[in-house]
């Protein structure tokens, strides 16, 4: 870990104004994750500006009939509030399957947005990691592979390979919903549907997101619609809690006299970003659920899918996972 | 006359523990204390051709870098870095010279003012290494396979017995064979507290050492010689231990380098080491076993051939016990078990719970279950068939031996009499049902050990050996044992170990702590009573003057006359005559090694384990387990329970979720942190039982008792495989079971 220095302001503008004139500052939050990064030394900020004043820590229903979450807000104290209870169940069960209950107790939602991948490779420095240290090649690619990307990867130049998944819980509920994420920074205020927040490997692996530099979240808006009568979240892991996911899925539904009207489906676990494919989804709609093809569904959406080795048997799991999921959202079976 | 013995008596340490005031290695203060972080190598074999310390030296408050390049003489011979647990071979030297032998060496131990300044002045240090091909995948380097070299060490590890009988032949003329490879990669202990050592340096060059080890005298006794101190200058205090499971067994590279930091720079300094560096030392080596088995249509077992292959590092050859087993459990006629080496570019392998045992047995219980289904017996009714009471290896009897009623009250707790044998046969929805259940064994050994027990002018009994308590429940058991043996209030005895100024006593492991510190405890107090006894004869007006020790009993801090306990005189009173002197007595304990050669001594155990799979996601849970054990005496059913549940826990993250992922493109473990190195979470964990089985013992040792620390995880493991077996009807020989395993 490197000496930084560390600041606390009390409001937004004082804060974007902290980053603007610090090359290399970084926003903290729950600090559940950039803590762990700058100990590996894979995150070397020379200031750290807590957020933590910030009066982003409430949960409000928007004008249009959805609800705001302010970045500030914990994710238990997300996963907790009636309003998320009652009418976005689907984003409940997605926190609550992440991390544990004193992780979620300190993480933020705007935190959670910018979690790094897990990938072991990206958190050691005696090996090379094109996220980490663009060019220097992909140890996952070729190595221990498990928990890597199945969908979308870059594989073709070595000093642009990367494999990574996003390991978040929450974002793949927020991407099935289809959430904006609020910004503002030095040159204003923004919004980013959530679909191009977070982005592919490409030739930039080292880029996560679409949010700039100095740029700050301050909510995440939940449309209205909220699939609160027909969802699930599946999350397959290597151990009952305190692990990420392998496969997740979300999925939403909107089910009208036994016919789906909308369907949402997310993925976890499977590449850089939630996976989604609203033209797959689309082949749901209209159909009666007792003749629902979920196979041809899940064999769609894993089309392309590549396996690396040891992460090969995440394909297979995730077209099963599919299933299962739309099964349960449609109360075709049991929640598991 | 047993008071406390066998009672569950709460831990005497617990209040300590959980409010913080047990105080473990890193958390001691001293005066002027500079703290150490180490720099741990990024390849696994080569040379180091240039550290670059400059930018780290001009930070003020950084004091030095330590490295091959300015490290101090140290002793020359091999025999010097000997531990008590040295396997043969030529230990690793910390900072000898510029070799790399293995990914995450210590190459160099940074010394500052401050802990955070000392890790940030690690991060501006570069290192440039030449880097050479290594080897350190097992299964490609099958071909190197060799015999371990023998040494001290195995005595306590006997290599495999010769054959008996003629396996070829009998295998292939048996009616049902089976045979199959059984895999894992390595493991580490990752107890919860980090190694680290503080070393006060006191006045005279003396120096005072709080270490994490699972024995202060070893860690002394390394000391000592590699620095060439005499052994009264080096005390070695090690009063708590946070967990060992074996990793504490030999001294830690942070011991060496803080002892050599605080010698050169003349002030105390500590050393503790990261979550990370828990993975680059002694680990449970990966291993490749292959189990034949033979038996008659009707079950009867007839040859066995169990062979075992496991990584060493390239300097020492680490050995466990893996395939002697199988001559111990079943009488087959024709047995041929074999264990061999393949070193590698890694850390030399230590003994982590159960070392072997839990290994081997895994590949054979696996096989037995494999064997029975093909016979079509019972798996309990196959082993009850195939019971032996000689441990055929030995062709000696057993000291005692209960598993048969394991296998009863184990069965019936568990309801296995409602099990349908086909596989695939219980299921409920997605989830498929499986009972399965293995058989455990370790042996019960007992060592020499010293202790002394004073009685002091306020009538206490203070007693103390040089142990070590890594968990287990040794405070609790000793201050048991004292308190019985000399009659006395348990709140008046106080039982101390950890410390090199106390009588001698070996390393924490094997499970033999409580059959050997306990005997000594127990003979010390014996002969504080006899002392006692005497000094009580020559009071004024005695009223034992006449009388014989048969004559008296130690009962509620007096001694009594047995047949009329109105006789009596108190301990308060005779140490009184002492002229204001404690009256204390130091013994040792020698096993009767005489005696105990008749006999085979082993604790047993049968486990019952159902499981539930998810068919479309392989997931396994185990739902409930039951352990049977027969383990002689048990001294403290609670903190015996403890043992034998934290042994069951493990067992199921062996089964299903432990391993240290080694990528061997890097020769680096990929998985060091606690985030990605699974072990069982809460959620993890059901239904636990243990049945304590009747069993007496009058060889095994003074007390009876065979030690409980392995038995737990031994059977565990391949009882879950079977389980998984039973739900779905495969077979998985590698573990741990992941769901990719059964998709
Ligand atoms: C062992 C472990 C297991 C975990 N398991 C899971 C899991 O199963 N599922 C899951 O979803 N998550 C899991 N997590 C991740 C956890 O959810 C994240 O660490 C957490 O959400 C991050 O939030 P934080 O507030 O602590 O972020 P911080 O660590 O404070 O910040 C993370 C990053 O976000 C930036 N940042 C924070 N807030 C803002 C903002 N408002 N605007 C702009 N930038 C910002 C920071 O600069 C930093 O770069 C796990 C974490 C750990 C350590
Ligand atoms: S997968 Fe991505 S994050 Fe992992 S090593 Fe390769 S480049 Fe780095």
């Amino acid at each position: 870990m490197n000496s930084f220095s560390y600041a606390r302001p009390s409001d937004i503008s004082m804060a974007v104004g902290e980053l603007a004139t610090h090359e290399g500052a970084k926003f903290i939050a729950g600090g559940t994750n950039l803590l762990d990064l700058m100990k590996e030394n894979v995150e070397r900020p020379n200031r750290l500006v807590d957020i933590n004043r910030l009066t982003l820590n409430t949960i409000d229903d928007t004008e249009d009939g959805g609800l705001r979450l302010g970045a500030l807000v914990t994710n238990a104290d997300t996963a907790y509030h009636p309003a998320v209870e009652s009418r976005y169940p689907l984003l409940s069960r997605a926190i609550l399957a992440g991390a544990s209950a004193q992780l979620r107790n300190m993480a933020t939602n705007g935190g959670n947005l910018f979690q790094r991948t897990r990938c072991y490779y990206f958190y050691d420095l005696a090996t090379p990691c094109n996220k980490r240290e663009p060019g220097s090649g992909c140890g996952a690619v070729h190595g221990y592979n498990r928990i890597h990307a199945i969908l979308g990867t870059s594989d073709q130049q070595p000093e642009t390979t990367c494999i990574a998944t996003h390991p978040s819980d929450l974002c793949v509920a927020l991407s099935a919903l289809d959430a904006v994420v609020r910004v503002t920074g030095p040159n204003g205020d923004r919004t980013i549907p959530f679909a191009d927040f977070h982005r592919l490997p490409g030739d930039e692996p080292w880029l996560d997101h679409t949010v700039q530099p100095g740029e700050l979240v301050t909510a995440i808006d939940l449309p209205a619609k909220g699939f609160s009568d027909y969802n699930t979240y599946i999350k397959i892991r290597d151990r009952q809690s305190y692990a990420f996911a392998l496969v997740s899925v979300a999925v939403g539904l909107e089910i009208e006299n036994n016919r789906i009207t909308d369907a949402r489906i997310a993925l976890g676990g499977v590449a850089h970003k939630p996976w989604r494919k609203p033209e797959i989804e689309a082949m749901l709609v209209g159909q009666n659920l007792s003749e629902a093809d979920f196979q041809s569904v899940a064999e769609a959406l894993l089309a392309g899918a590549k396996g690396y080795g040891h992460n090969t048997f995440k394909i297979e799991l995730a077209k099963r996972a599919i299933v299962r999921a739309l099964k349960q959202a449609a109360n075709l079976e049991p929640a598991s | 006359m047993t008071k406390y013995i066998g009672k569950s008596i709460n831990r005497v340490d617990g209040v300590a523990k959980v409010t913080g005031k047990a105080k473990y290695a890193a958390e001691y203060k001293a005066a002027d204390l500079a703290h150490g972080w180490v720099i741990s190598s990024s390849i696994s074999k080569g040379k180091i051709t240039r550290i670059d310390a400059e930018a780290a030296l001009q930070l003020p408050g950084v004091i030095q870098v330590f490295s091959h390049e300015n490290r101090p003489g140290l002793a020359w011979f091999d025999m010097s870095y000997k531990d008590q647990d040295a396997p043969p071979g030529s230990p690793f030297r910390p900072l000898r010279d510029a070799t790399v032998k293995y990914s995450g060496q210590p190459v160099a131990l940074v010394v500052a003012e401050s802990l955070e300044l000392a890790r940030y002045a690690a991060s501006l240090i570069r290192i440039e290494y030449e880097e050479e091909e290594h080897e350190t995948a097992l299964e490609h380097n099958l071909h190197r396979a060799r015999e371990p070299k023998s040494g001290v060490a195995s005595l306590l590890k006997p290599p495999p017995p010769k054959p008996r009988g003629d396996f070829e032949k009998a295998f292939q003329r048996a009616a049902v064979q089976v045979s199959g490879t059984y895999v894992h990669s390595a493991e580490h202990h990752n107890p919860m507290e980090m190694f680290a050592t503080t070393v006060v340096y006191e006045k005279n060059d003396k120096l005072t050492i709080y270490d994490k080890t699972q024995g202060a005298p070893n860690s002394q006794l390394y000391v000592s010689q590699v620095f060439g101190i005499p052994f009264k200058d080096v005390r070695v205090i090690s009063p708590f231990v946070g967990g060992g499971f074996g990793a504490g067994l030999r001294p830690q590279y942070q011991l060496f380098l803080a002892v050599l930091a605080a010698r050169e720079l003349k002030r105390s300094v500590r050393v503790s080491l990261t979550r990370q560096q828990m993975f680059t030392f002694g680990h449970r080596p990966a291993t490749v076993q292959n189990v034949s088995l033979g038996a008659s249509a009707d079950g009867k077992l007839e040859a066995i051939r169990h062979d075992a292959v496991g990584e060493t590092s390239q300097f020492e050859d680490y050995t466990e016990i893996v395939v002697n087993w199988a001559g111990m459990l079943y009488p087959a006629q024709n047995v041929t078990l074999t264990y061999n080496l393949v070193p590698l570019d890694v850390y030399t392998p230590i003994d982590m719970r159960a070392p072997g045992g839990v290994t081997g047995l895994s590949a054979l219980e696996c096989a037995i279950d494999e064997l029975a289904h093909q016979v079509g017996l019972d798996p309990v009714e196959f082993r009850l068939k195939n019971y032996t009471e000689r441990d055929m290896n030995e062709d000696l009897p057993y000291s005692s031996k209960e598993l048969r009623e394991c296998f009863r009250q184990g069965a019936e707790r568990f309801g296995w009499a409602n099990r349908t044998p086909e596989p695939r046969s219980m299921r409920n929805g997605h989830t498929l049902v499986g009972w399965g259940m293995a058989t455990g064994i370790w042996e019960s050994m007992h060592m020499p050990a010293r202790a002394e027990a004073v009685l002091t002018v306020n009538g206490k009994l203070r007693v103390s050996s040089a142990t070590a308590d890594i968990g287990t429940g040794t405070y609790t058991i000793m201050t048991q044992i004292a308190a019985d043996t000399l009659g006395m209030p348990i709140e008046d005895v106080i039982f101390r170990l950890g410390d090199t100024d106390m009588p001698l006593a070996p390393i924490q492991g094997g499970s033999w702590t409580a059959a050997t510190v306990g005997s000594a405890v127990k003979v010390a107090c014996e002969d504080l009573g006899k002392k006692l006894f005497k000094m009580a004869q020559k009071m004024p007006h005695s009223p034992f003057a006449d009388v014989k020790l048969e004559e008296i009993v130690f009962e509620n801090a007096h001694i009594r006359l047995k047949k009329d306990s109105s006789v009596a005189v108190s301990l308060l009173d005779i140490v009184g005559t002492n002229g204001g002197r404690a009256v204390s007595e130091t013994s040792t304990s020698v096993p009767n090694m005489l005696e105990q050669r008749k006999y085979a001594r082993a604790v047993h155990s049968a486990v019952f384990v159902e499981v539930e799979v998810d068919e479309d996601f392989g997931t396994v849970r185990v739902t409930r387990a039951v352990t049977a054990v027969a383990g002689g005496q048990i001294l403290n059913p609670k903190t015996a329970r403890s043992q034998i549940i934290g042994g069951m826990v493990w067992g199921i993250s062996k089964g299903l979720e432990e391993e240290s992922v080694m990528d061997h493109q890097f020769g680096r473990f990929m998985n060091h942190s606690l985030a990605e190195y699974h072990v069982p979470v809460n959620a993890d964990i059901q239904g636990l039982d243990v049945i304590f089985v009747e069993e007496t013992d009058t060889i095994v040792n003074p007390l009876g008792v065979k030690g409980l620390g392995e038995i737990g995880i031994v059977g565990m493991p391949a009882a879950i495989a079977n389980a998984v077996f039973h739900a779905t009807g495969k077979r998985i020989r590698s573990l741990p079971i992941t769901l990719d395993k059964l998709l």
